[in-house]
């Protein structure tokens, strides 16, 4: 499947993946993130249960602490 | 468009602050000389003296809560700028009842877990405000890797997005008064193209 990540296109194997398994896959480490799929914000205790299909708009944001 | 219509317009909006520290001093200064309304300021904090060498008080202040030696500062500058303050420490169950009368929302918290804390209440319980975020700010130079950028309608991210603050990376005052200020042009930007 293609999928737009921070409006760039990536390609994975699987047909639909989960969010936790596209951050091992692109090796996403750093825990504190926002992550919104297609304009909806998906909390974190949601990451196991949620699919990425083909096409979606995929956003991530890291958040640095400091302020 | 001459600064008095600036003005002029932007005192009809009302604009939250979470977190009084080094950006949301400084992002709610900018915005009180800018013409904004009202500022919705929330922090629980008193100013210490590390505080000084980016946030927006002064010596005679260390001690004072945040909230009230800000107001104070705004005052200072234009009394004609409405603050309300909010003496607490922000969580899930107080965030909507505080913000939801809101245009915007400026993230201005230090801690990277109440940063996703506010963001993803905010998107969750009062969706449609828009929320500008601060990420990134630690240390010194590289001022060109700082950058703002819009995820959408309602979320926005201002800073270098990698930098990490730690002991041997503090938050200093030119990095920290660079996001704020970007923060507060683009609660400027997203103001002024609201037709009142």
């Amino acid at each position: 499947m293609r999928i737009l990540l921070n409006n760039r296109e990536e390609e994975f194997s699987d047909k639909s993946i989960s969010v936790s398994d596209m951050l091992i896959l692109k090796k996403f480490s750093y825990k504190m993130r926002i992550i919104k799929i297609n304009g909806t914000l998906i909390s974190k205790d949601k990451y196991d249960s949620t699919v990425i299909h083909d096409g979606d708009d995929v956003q991530m944001l890291y958040l640095m602490s400091g302020g | 468009m001459r600064f008095s219509e600036v003005k002029n317009h932007l005192s009809k909006f009302t604009v939250g602050i979470a977190g009084a520290g080094g950006i949301g001093s400084n992002c709610a200064v900018a915005l009180a000389r800018s013409g904004v309304g009202t500022l919705v300021i929330v922090d629980y904090d008193v100013i210490e003296t590390p505080n000084l060498n980016r946030q927006y008080y002064f010596k005679s202040q260390v001690g004072l809560m945040k909230t009230v030696a800000l107001e104070e500062n705004i005052r200072n500058i234009d009394p004609e700028v409405k603050v309300i303050s909010h003496q607490k420490k922000l969580d899930k169950f107080n965030i909507a009842e505080i913000f939801s009368g809101c245009n915007i929302i400026v993230e201005a918290f230090d801690s990277s877990e109440m940063k996703e804390m506010l963001i993803e209440t905010v998107q969750i319980l009062i969706p449609g405000i828009p929320i500008i975020v601060g990420s990134g700010m630690a240390g010194w130079g590289k001022t060109n890797e700082i950058t703002s950028r819009k995820i959408d309608d309602t979320l926005y991210v201002c800073g270098d997005e990698s930098t990490e603050v730690s002991e041997n990376m503090p938050p200093i005052a030119p990095r920290v008064g660079i996001v704020a200020n970007m923060q507060a042009n683009l609660v400027i930007e997203i103001l002024m193209k609201i037709k009142y």
